[in-house]
């Protein structure tokens, strides 16, 4: 398949990027808002193209199982779901990152606690970055704010979880999840051989090829000192991955008297708001994280510099604010605008917030 | 005639398994995992298969089954191991994946994952270690503790109005058009060894003809668990979990 351009949902242009990245295998259980990804690619039928193995799992919790056996192969697996079913999913979350394994998994947020709504939300920020499951662990999380990077974020996610043998997490809204835009996909790439998953993942357990050594994919250790190397050894990685992989967004930021600061499609309202701001003749720019987990601490840092106010704008109660906080301290007033429960904001809304919270404070 | 003279290559009768490691087990004297990962590790070997199996462990007292059969393993969270097997089955067709658990994993806490496995007819073999006990976890009521037998949490015996029924799950798993080949077994005599070896074997072979999914149950002793010598644990067993869990082919196909 060569590149293309086309319009459509962001679930269903997930499925397409993950085909054509050339992932083995897909392993996940029907939530809305994303069925679309294993509706789609039950439709395109990988399998008779690339061979990637495509599954309906009898649960999450079956799912991300699946996903943490295919990955103990050095197999590309990925999973997707929401909210709810992404709770569903921690243990095994825990234990895939605990045993050092690359996956890719797709967060399409709905509004919680609870069974919730399945309108958009961005409540799960905690969950995916401060941990979920149990145990000092970290995800790598990237947050799309357009179809586009639905498909990008597939690539990219893969790279970075076979470059650190760490889980993954795209964390969408399910705004960039329903939204339809025009996206340009990349071309089929070929999925590894075994020979070079071999090489690529010489932990992995494929059965004891060319009489190597037993493989051995655990999280258990129950002698202590030995189990704190691993985590120091875990510890570590996270330091290198937080020091080498902070991604971020800036727009209009140098000539700003403010800043505001959201992650996904909420970013694209605030671009809006930017705009109707400016029209007024208040000048406010968007810092835009794209690793949640990395935070770019030292980017916002940077970014709120000098600056009258920062205004944090999330679909939940106030949850990423804490971490602008941490990267800004007492430089400068910090408030949080958002709505819940499914409910998107209107960019006039947040230009009012801003307003309100910040500038006549 | 000396003992060095009697110690020859061509006098061998017996040896201990080549994927068996040389490490002390971590099992209780008289448990019964022993001689079913003596019998794993042989039938491994003989079918030829070190290069192309995978074992997935489970949460229980064979957690650490790794360390013991010198094959690739990945070790499971309780109750997941048929969904791990699934993935790696499915991703490397050419391999042979079996699951190894024990009663709690396979028909307590995974047992959505056992029936749909199966059900799905994933190409695996599913070892089932019942001694109707939470050994690792200090002898606690497994799904298939038999009324009226004590343990840690049902200290004055199982109660059908407390505790419900004995989960025969494998009864289940039969029925189920998934599975090719059900069958329950013991390794408390010679003869019964030789048996569950043959079952084992069958099983093996089922996954790699692609037949679909192969159950072997093992009826065990769990002596600590069950406070009673090895001897009396075999009489026991016997005499109270045969009669519940009789041994035989369920399905054969």
């Amino acid at each position: 398949m060569k590149e293309e351009i086309r319009l459509m949902k962001g679930n269903e242009a997930f499925a397409h990027a993950a085909i054509r990245y050339g992932c083995d295998g897909y392993f996940g259980y029907p939530i809305t808002p994303q069925s679309e990804v294993l509706e789609t690619l039950a439709e395109l039928r990988p399998w008779e193209s690339t061979g990637m193995v495509v599954l309906q799992a009898e649960s999450e919790l079956a799912a991300i199982n699946m996903v943490y056996g295919g990955a103990g192969t050095g197999k590309a697996v990925m999973t997707s779901s929401s909210s709810p079913g992404i709770s569903l999913m921690m243990e095994g979350i825990s234990y895939i990152a605990a045993s050092s394994l690359p996956t890719l998994i797709l967060n399409v947020m709905r509004g919680g606690p609870g069974l919730g709504t399945i309108q958009p939300s961005q409540a799960d920020y905690f969950q995916a970055t401060k941990g979920g499951g149990h145990g000092d662990y970290h995800l790598i999380v990237l947050a799309p704010s357009s179809v586009q990077e639905m498909v990008d974020f597939v690539g990219l996610g893969f790279d970075l979880a076979f470059k650190y043998t760490n889980p993954v997490m795209i964390l969408a809204d399910g705004i960039v999840g329903q939204m339809m835009e025009k996206v340009q996909l990349p071309e089929q790439r070929p999925r590894r051989t075994d020979e070079e998953i071999r090489k690529q993942c010489p932990w992995a357990a494929d059965g004891r090829k060319n009489g190597r050594k037993r493989n051995v994919i655990t999280s258990l250790e129950l002698e202590s000192s030995k189990m704190e190397v691993i985590n120091d050894m875990l510890q570590e990685r996270y330091r290198t991955i937080e020091r080498d992989e902070c991604r971020w967004e800036e727009i209009g930021v140098e000539d700003a008297d403010y800043i505001m600061v959201a992650f996904g499609t909420v970013a694209r309202i605030c671009d809006k708001a930017r705009e109707l701001a400016a029209e007024e003749g208040i000048k406010v720019g968007i810092i835009r994280p794209i690793t949640l987990w990395p935070f770019p601490t030292e980017a916002v840092a940077k970014a709120a510099a000098g600056k009258k106010g920062a205004l944090v704008v999330e679909l939940n109660a106030g949850q990423m604010i804490e971490d602008v906080r941490l990267a800004v301290h007492d430089s400068l007033p910090v408030e949080h605008f958002g709505r819940l429960g499914g409910i998107i904001p209107s960019p006039n809304e947040i230009v009012d917030a801003l307003k309100n919270k910040i500038i006549n404070r | 005639m000396n003992i060095e003279e009697i110690i020859k290559e061509e006098n061998k009768v017996y040896c201990k398994p080549e994927l068996l490691e040389q490490v002390h087990m971590h099992y209780c004297p008289g448990c019964s995992h022993g001689v079913i990962h003596k019998l794993l590790a042989e039938v491994i070997a003989e079918m030829g298969l070190t290069d192309r199996t995978v074992g997935v462990s489970p949460v229980g007292c064979a957690v650490f089954a790794y360390n013991y059969i010198d094959v690739d393993w990945i070790e499971a969270a309780h109750g997941r191991a048929p969904a791990v097997a699934t993935a790696a089955s499915r991703l490397y067709p050419e391999n042979v994946v079996f699951t190894y658990q024990g009663d709690g994993d396979m028909s307590a806490i995974g047992t959505a994952e056992s029936i749909h496995a199966a059900n799905r007819g994933e190409n695996i073999v599913m070892i089932f270690v019942n001694n109707a006990i939470y050994g690792m976890t200090g002898g606690q009521m497994a799904p298939t503790t038999l009324i009226g037998q004590k343990t840690a949490t049902t200290p004055y015996g199982r109660r059908v109005d407390l505790n419900g029924h004995p989960l025969e799950i494998t009864n289940l798993m039969a029925i189920l058009d998934g599975t090719c080949y059900v069958t329950r077994q013991a390794v408390h005599t010679p003869a019964a060894v030789r048996k569950t070896k043959a079952a084992l074997k069958k099983a093996f072979e089922n996954a790699l003809a692609k037949k679909g999914t192969s159950v072997v149950e093992v009826v065990a002793t769990c002596n600590s668990g069950w406070k009673l010598s090895p001897e009396m644990a075999n009489k026991w067993m016997e005499e109270n979990m045969f009669p519940k869990y009789p041994l035989g082919d369920l399905k054969n196909i």
